[in-house]
Parts: structure tokens; sequence; C-alpha cells
């Protein structure tokens, strides 16, 4: 239990700490981070997923369902509290998961990569051609409202944005380190290496991969809603090829290691879209590939390798071997 | 008295290759037997039939009376049946610890608990007394990776008896195992699951392994049983000498 209690304290640290800087920091990077933590958190579903050895190109699916959910509650139903917002995006993620999850649970690999990429472009194909719900074009949103404040000035709004966000941030980064640690966890884990052991210990890997799935779609869904919040407009684009993919390379640029680095990795990638796009107007898909190609390879293992890199060498186990003889296996 | 094992009339081809023709065994509680025949015999092809691993074309599998043909691995699991492999299905990328810290988590059904630390007071006491049985204590916070293959040898049977199984197959777990580590190996094992009321099968090619660790031997040639009986019996039977021991014995 001391590992909960460490990381619901670091939680609270880093909720004031996150507080105090939207203070500080400029109002743009304001903006950056709040979109950054909220296309964390879908990078997160994936890392949660590649932690049991798949990897979704299709999280845009749910990127999609969490930020029409939010929409369209706050647009046909009057709805414009976030946080029954963000609920709504989550719950429309945790649906559209329990439905999917059973029918790709069994898939692994590229087979897996593809299907989810599939049905990512169905929902595309389907919400360009769905008047009602924008079609191409898709909705505009207004700011929302937060446990009943309504922020007067739009620096305002944009600090409590960026401050609840951090807080859904913070928490669901908190609960995922919880489960990362957990047995279920480290059965993930497990599975990735190897399947067969998992089972001949009696446990079910469709039954993992199951709900890592289902726990990806959460996530997705949540950073949908939040996207749509900091972004004031929603359309198909959310569920397109390209956004999912960026989802693949925020989980590449991490890791599967710490949950942290998803979210220094997502403000790392917006800085160096933001100034890439200011510097180099022309090329700056290109300056983004270098970057990607950088990270694959100097830092194979993501940002979140850089602290077991950085872990001093040679340091000695918690308990030293013991020293009797017959205690060594020939 | 029911037979702990009894395999009726199982056949297994692949193809052409006839890997189970009608085998049928029974084992009493309690006996250790040893599996031996050349290679494709058809030793592995019956344990991974017994375990859930493969189905069988024909023929039923009881364990304590009850059919067990064709569930899956955990299935077979619950009802009291483990195994460890020729090449050791461990967790390479996890430490030794994490290993059987699982396998002790799964025992206790807290598999899937999304809050239970992997590591707790009880499950470290078990996994105590489970390392100092196994001997495996110096190599505790070690990647598998990192680890010699004898070693996971270990670990892959350890993990197979974290749930004190009714019926253990080992298949050759002394295969890959330098020779003079071999007998050390075996003994370190048979050592730990001594006071079960485990039943053992093992699969090996050293007739002196055999002769020394089992109480009856099943002797398998082109997916039969060519002979069966005490092992003094079966390694003299002439079939045996042609067609597996080479004349060893």
């Amino acid at each position: 239990m001391a590992g909960i209690v460490r990381t619901l304290a670091a939680a609270v640290i880093a909720c004031a700490a996150l507080a105090l800087a939207g203070f500080v920091i400029p109002n743009w990077l304001v903006l950056v981070a709040t979109l950054a933590f909220s296309k964390g958190l879908v990078a997160l579903g994936i890392v949660a997923l590649m932690r049991g050895g798949l990897v979704s190109f299709g999280q845009g699916t749910f990127y999609c369902a969490g930020a029409y959910a939010a929409g369209m509650a706050m647009r046909s139903f009057g709805i414009g509290d976030a946080a029954l917002l963000v609920a709504l995006g989550a719950i429309a993620g945790l649906i559209l998961g329990i439905i999917i999850a059973p029918l790709l649970a069994g898939y692994r690999g590229i087979f897996f990569a593809t299907l989810t990429l599939a049905l990512s472009m169905i929902v595309y194909g389907i919400l360009n051609k769905t008047y009602s719900l924008g079609g191409s074009d898709g909705l505009n949103l207004h700011a929302p409202s937060f446990f009943g404040y309504h922020p007067a000035r739009s620096q305002n709004a944009s600090y409590a944005l960026f401050l609840f966000t951090s807080l859904v941030t913070v928490i669901a980064a908190a609960l995922c380190r919880i489960h990362f640690d957990s047995v279920r966890g480290l059965l993930s884990h497990a599975a990735r290496d190897n399947e067969i052991r998992v089972e001949y210990l009696g446990a079910s890997v469709r039954w993992i991969n199951g709900i890592n799935f289902v726990i990806a779609a959460v996530l997705g869904g949540v950073g949908g809603a939040l996207s749509a919040l900091s972004l004031g407009h929603i359309d198909p684009d959310f569920a397109f090829w390209t956004t999912s993919g960026e989802f693949v390379f925020l989980a590449i640029l991490s890791g599967y290691v710490s949950v942290t680095a998803v979210f220094v990795a997502a403000i790392l990638l917006e800085l160096v879209r933001s100034y890439s796009s200011q510097y180099f107007p022309n090329t700056w898909q290109g300056a983004l590939g270098v970057f990607l190609l950088l990270i694959i390879l100097f830092l194979p293992g993501g940002l979140g390798s850089l602290a077991l890199r950085l872990r001093p060498r040679g340091a000695k186990p918690a308990r030293a071997p013991a020293e009797n003889p017959n205690d060594r296996a020939p | 008295m029911t037979a702990l094992l009894e395999t009726i009339g199982l056949q297994k081809a692949f193809g052409a290759v006839i890997a189970a023709s009608d085998i049928s065994v029974a084992v009493q509680r309690g006996q250790t037997l040893g599996l031996i025949g050349n290679n494709g015999a058809g030793k592995t092809t019956f344990i991974n039939i017994v375990t859930g691993h493969l189905k069988p074309d024909a023929g039923r599998v009881m364990l304590d009376g009850k059919d067990i043909t064709g569930l899956a691995p955990r299935q077979v699991r619950r009802d009291g049946v483990s195994r460890s492999f020729q090449i050791p299905q461990v967790f390479t990328g996890l430490t030794l610890d994490q290993n059987l810290l699982l396998a002790l988590a799964i025992l206790r059904k807290e598999g899937m608990s999304s809050w239970q630390p992997a590591r707790s007071d009880v499950r470290t006491a078990e996994l105590d007394d489970l390392l100092g049985r196994f001997r495996l204590r110096p190599y505790r916070e070690q990647t598998i990776a990192a680890l010699p293959g004898g070693v996971r040898k270990l670990v892959d049977v350890a993990m197979a008896v974290t749930h004190q199984p009714k019926l253990l197959l080992l298949d050759e777990p002394t295969s890959g195992v330098a020779v003079e580590e071999k007998f050390p190996l075996m003994d370190v094992i048979m050592r730990a699951i001594e006071g079960t009321e485990t039943t053992v099968l093992f699969v090996e090619h050293d007739m002196d392994i055999v002769g020394r660790y089992a109480d009856r031997v099943l002797a398998f040639s082109a997916g039969r049983i060519i002979a069966d009986g005490e092992p003094a019996a079966v390694l003299s039977n002439e079939e045996v000498q042609r067609y597996v021991t080479g004349g060893a014995a």
C-alpha cells in the first residue's frame, strides 16, 4: 500500500504545482499545455495497451466519441458544465470500448492495429456524411462552466480549463500508475512477454487485453471531451487516421515505462509543432519527422526510459543475495 | 480406486504424422512416471493433450474421474494440472521475484485486481518459501533474460508448483543443462515437491535420470506406447532398446 500512498501524494503535489504554473506561464503556453494534456490522456490509453503488447492505430474512434458526446450534450441538452461533459465523454468511450473489446481481444500485432484503424475510418466516414452532427464542417462549442463558475474573461476561462484539465489528467495518471503497479498491471506486462505461461498460470490473456482496451477507450473519451472544450470545435478529423497516428507517435515518444513521460512528451510534441510551424511554416512536418527519427534512434524506449538510464549503475538490490552456497541453484 | 489421470484411446495426427495412436494410460496418485521415447515419438503431444494445449482428434482425458478433454489450459490448471516446458515459458522481461509473485497472486485469485500491489506481506512470505525450496534466492532480483538456462528451468517448474497441483507434468526438465548439473537440478525439483501429494510425469532422454527418479516408465514410439512398467523392466525391454534407448540400458 506504500506505493499507492506515494502515488497519491505525488498527485496532490503535481496538482498544486500545475495550478501554480498556470499563473506563471504565458497564456499561449497555458493553451498548449491544456491541449497537450488532453491528447496525452489518449496516448496514455495506448500506453496501457502497449504494456500488454498491443498498439491501437484507431484511438481516434474514442477520442472522437468523447468529443461528440460532449459536443452534442452541450448543443442539444444545454449541458455546459465541464465535469459533466467530460463524464459523458468517458461514458461514450466506455460504452464503445465494451462493445468493441470482445471483437478485437483475440487479435494481435498488425491485425489488431489495422482493425482499430479500420474502425476509426468507418467512424470518420459516417460523421462526414451525418449532417445532423455538422457533417465535414463539424460543430462549434461555447466555453464551458466549471462546477457553476462561469469565467468572465477569456484569460480566466483558459486558466480555469487548464486547471480542470490538469486535475482530470493528474487523477487519471495516478489511477493508471496504481493500475500499472498492481497485480493486473504486472500481468499485462507478463502477457506481452509470454501468453502461454499466463494461460497456464490460470489467467485469461483475452480478458487482460479486453480490460486494457476498455481502459484505453475511456481515456480516449475523456481526452476527446477535454480537447473539444479546449478547441471549441469538433469535426470528423478527430477520428481521422492521422489523428490516431499522432497518439501512437506520442506513445512511442514517451515509452510505456512512465506515466509522467506521456504528458511530458505531449507538451514537448506540441511545442515542437508550434515552433516548427512558426519558423519552418512550409516544412514543419519534416521537422516533426526528424524529431521522431532522433527519438527512435537515440531513445528507443522513449522518454520514460531516461529515468532507467539515469539510475546509478551497479546499484545494489534491495535485499542482498544469500551467501549460503546451498541456497544457490545448480 | 479411481486413477488420478486416465487417458482413453487418445488419437492425434498432424497431417500424415501420427503423434498419438490409441494412448490409454491410467496413472495412480503419488506415482512418478518417466516418459521416454525418441524425438517425435509423441511424448510432448501426450503432455500437450493432457494440459489442454492440444485437443485430441479422438479419445478422452479424465482427471480424478472428471472429463477434462479439450478444456483450455487455465481451466485444466484450476482442476489441479500444471506443467513446465522443454523451453522454459517464463516472463523474460520481468525479474525472478515478479515471475513468482504473479504466479502466487493468480493462485490467490488476485490476478484481476487493479489495486492490490504485486508485492504484499503474505505473498512475500510465500515467495521466500518458494525461493528457498528451489534454491533461487541469489537470483531473485535479476531479470529472467539474464539468468542461465538451468535457473530458468527451475523458475519454470517453481511457477508450475505454486498451486500445489495434483498432477505435475515436466517436459524435459534437464534438457539444455550441463551433464554434471542434471542430477543436482532434478534433486532440487524432487525435493521441492517432496511431502506434497503431487503426482509427477516427466519427459526425459537421459536414462540414468529416468532410472533414479521414476517408479514407472512409459516408452513411446511413433505415437504408441510400446512399454509400460517398472524402470528396470522397461529399459531392458527389447523393443525399447531397439526404438528408444539404442541398447543403452
